[in-house]
């Protein structure tokens, strides 16, 4: 919070400043959080309602916290036939949060998508840029445990 | 002193360029070899399907796909005075090894003027760019009046690269006569089309040209302040250019009196926060002031009152790369280059269905063909030319009629098209181009910024229309309407979004109707690819009933006994296609 009031300091002053304000603050917690919002309106002497229409104006900004790697399972049709619902219920057990959620460690955020053009390999799902296709629910742990680990190094 | 140039471009990069440069540094310093070679870290060379390149001086020695443990042996090459064949360019249709940049064919009908310091000098250091004419321009500016230098730009023909076209002298003119206690330049470098990156690698390559520029535009116009606007997705982009305004700011190229002139100038960085429409001008003014990123209605155009209600000078980055070209090889002799009314050279972004992808530079007026098939190599794994996409989601498609017709910026519009960046999206016969317009129509209805109705509700329209057609329940009427509408939403919107979101509608309406009235009418998808028009067959007299499409299918649609033809039942089939890559007789079909 302290840093938050450094930031907001070093814009106060300047013309437009409220983008790379936001910015900043965005990096140093990965989001913009409704207390970090307000203490950025008090700051910088405007409105709750601007800063918060210029935050969901630009896709940069997240108003929910994200995690580091973000998963996205296929609910296309060939995965959903193929067991892509019993990968799902998997995923969400092993991470203890429901899809469109983050972790609360914010190691992973688990969406779903439409299809991912892997139908052969069904079911699909990919972390960050990697596609791992002829999941199951077996699979999952192994696979997850890779992505904690290289965070851990 | 002979020189080893190694890509450091974001494609170059993605592929490991960096471990290249480091393994070629650490190989020159063991071999005691600094002396003779002079390695550099470059910017794009362009041909990124190639990368990591290596462009080896001065006898021009082009290197493709390097990795780090070719160094050994390249440098060992390279010290004995020889050529490393191996890692040179393969032409695919000869097989032949193509000794020197020149010859590759993606760069032998090119004109690099803009791009000749990308691939080349080391965007890092501003030395570099002083010895090959670097701000040679801005110094020869300084001693005319700006009158002559706005003449100048409007002798050359120059024209705006950021998609309109306009007229830059013209332009700066305007600007020059309003009168205000400040004004303003800006770089337009938000880049949003996707499939195009001349602007990233413009200013990852040569951020210097791109200051010089703005200095340039700025003692024409009588400004002090410049901004540049880019987008948060380029990274590398704006390191160079924050560490190019840091070395131009101590050699004394910004600040205070330049060059013992009385001219004043500094110029800051703005980055985007993810917004397409940022890149129109007067949204881009609203972000840089820290606002929403929404256009308003011109006049008063930026000329009059621009950033914080001040005069303002906007251009886009390749636009102002093309300003010390000008300045140093002369308006007239410029002007030479290109058609009547569009002077001088364009990068294009190719990519899509074709062999060669990369950024391209051309004289203006060169023939589509020449792109595509002689730069560009032509069409990949040997499909037919369908289309080609130019303008991104603001463009229109031009086809197989067109291939002959010299590109220029009234050429394109004449023909439905528009010149718009400059991405150039190659499409083989495997293109729905139904399907592609929905696609750009709900990239531009998503970028909406929701400000005028034509085009936050009318572009919603035309992409439920068009949801409707890909799906099997259009109607013929749904043609006429997304003609109609699409007509009424380029003429009502605000800004140049709404104002040229239909026209990949209206332009594959207008040449692949027929492709439409079979969505339409016979619920059919010629190129394949919209899955709700497909099905799946099987063909008895090929089928063997080996049971393979049987057991890969994951809906358990497939049924059949031994020796008895298969059959696939078309309500459970989840259309995977699996069967037909499955089945080694190729008795299943599409249609
Ligand atoms: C929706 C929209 C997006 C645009 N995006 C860009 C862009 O990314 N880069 C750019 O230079 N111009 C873009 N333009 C054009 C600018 O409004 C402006 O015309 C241009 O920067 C002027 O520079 P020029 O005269 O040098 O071309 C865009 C226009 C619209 C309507
Ligand atoms: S990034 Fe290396 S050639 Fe483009």
């Amino acid at each position: 919070m302290e840093d938050i009031s450094k930031l907001i300091d070093k814009y106060r002053g300047s013309h437009g400043g409220l983008i790379p304000l936001l910015q900043e603050a965005q990096d140093q917690a990965g989001y913009l959080s409704r207390e970090t919002l307000e203490q950025i309106a008090e700051g910088m002497k405007l409105s709750l309602a601007k800063v918060l229409g210029v935050t969901t104006f630009y896709s940069q900004f997240h108003l929910k916290p994200r995690g580091k790697n973000i998963i996205r399972i296929c609910m296309g049709t060939a995965c959903h036939v193929r067991g892509g619902a019993s990968i799902m219920a998997k995923l969400e057990e092993e991470l203890g949060i429901k899809t469109g959620e983050t972790t609360k460690d914010l190691e992973f955020t688990l969406e779903s998508v439409a299809c991912i053009g892997a139908c052969g390999l069904a079911p699909v799902m990919s972390i960050n840029d990697d596609i791992h296709g002829k999941l199951t629910p077996e699979k999952i742990p192994e696979i997850l445990a890779k992505y904690r680990r290289q965070e851990a190094v | 002193m002979k020189e080893i140039l190694v890509c450091g471009g974001t494609g170059c990069i993605s592929g490991d360029s960096r471990l290249v440069h480091d393994a070629l540094e650490q190989e020159l310093s063991r071999q005691g070899l600094e002396a003779e070679f002079k390695l550099k870290y470059t910017g794009c060379h362009g041909f990124c399907e190639q990368g990591p390149v290596i462009l080896v001086t001065p006898k021009d020695n082009f290197y493709c796909k390097v990795a780090p443990q070719d160094v050994p042996n390249l440098i060992h090459q390279l010290k004995e005075g020889k050529v490393y064949d191996e890692l040179l360019y393969v032409e695919p249709t000869t097989n032949e090894r193509i000794l020197t940049r020149h010859d590759v064919p993606f760069y032998k009908k090119q004109q690099r003027l803009v791009l000749k310091n990308c691939g080349i000098i080391d965007p890092e250091n501003i030395d570099d760019y002083l010895s090959s004419c670097g701000y040679k321009s801005l110094q020869k500016v300084l001693k005319l009046q700006p009158e002559q230098v706005i003449q100048e730009i409007k002798t050359s023909g120059l024209r705006g690269r950021g998609g309109g076209g306009f007229p830059t002298g013209t332009k700066w003119d305007f600007a020059r006569k309003s009168v205000a206690d400040n004004k303003y330049i800006i770089c337009n470098a938000d880049e949003g089309d996707p499939g195009a990156f001349m602007d990233r690698s413009l200013s990852e390559g040569d951020p210097h040209a791109v200051l010089e520029g703005m200095l340039i535009a700025g003692y024409a116009i009588g400004a002090q302040e410049g901004y540049i606007y880019i987008r948060a997705e380029y990274p590398l982009a704006v390191k160079r250019l924050s560490i190019a305004i840091e070395q131009a700011k101590a050699r004394g190229y910004l600040g205070k009196n330049l060059l013992g002139s009385k001219f004043d100038f500094s110029i800051k960085i703005k980055q985007g926060a993810g917004a397409f429409v940022c890149g129109e001008e007067t949204a881009l003014m609203e972000s840089i002031q820290g606002n929403r990123g929404m256009p308003r209605p011109r006049p008063p155009y930026p000329a009059v009152k621009g950033l914080w209600d001040r005069p303002s000078n906007i251009n886009n980055v390749e636009t102002l790369a093309n300003v010390p070209v000008i300045m140093e090889m002369g308006s007239e002799r410029y002007a030479q280059i290109g058609t009547e009314k569009s002077k001088g050279t364009k990068i294009f972004a190719l990519t899509g269905k074709v062999n060669n992808t990369g950024l391209a530079e051309v004289p203006m007026g060169i023939t589509l063909r020449e792109v595509v098939f002689d730069i560009g190599g032509g069409v990949s794994d040997g499909k037919k030319f369908k289309a080609v996409q130019i303008g991104g989601p603001s463009g229109g498609c031009l086809t197989e009629e067109h291939l002959d017709l010299p590109i220029d910026y009234d050429s394109l519009l004449e023909a439905g098209a528009m010149m718009g960046s400059g991405g150039l999206v190659v499409m083989d016969e495997s293109t729905c181009m139904v399907e592609l317009a929905r696609f750009f129509l709900s990239f531009s209805r998503h970028e909406s910024c929701g400000k005028c109705t034509p085009c936050r509700e009318g572009n919603t329209r035309l992409l439920e229309i068009l949801q409707r057609i890909v799906e099997g329940n259009g109607e013929m009427e749904d043609l006429d309407r997304l003609q109609s509408l699409g007509e009424n939403i380029i003429q009502s919107s605000l800004c140049g979004l709404g104002q040229t979101a239909p026209n990949p509608i209206l332009s594959t309406l207008k040449y692949f109707r027929q492709e439409y009235e079979l969505h339409v009418k016979n619920k059919v998808c010629p190129a394949g690819v919209c899955k709700a028009l497909l099905s799946y067959k099987v063909m008895e007299d090929k089928c063997k009933a080996c049971g393979l499409c049987k057991k890969s299918c994951p809906t358990e649609a497939i049924t059949g006994e031994k020796k008895q033809a298969h059959k696939i039942d078309v309500s459970k089939c989840a259309q995977c296609g699996v069967c037909m890559e499955k089945c080694p007789f190729d008795a299943i079909i599409r249609g």
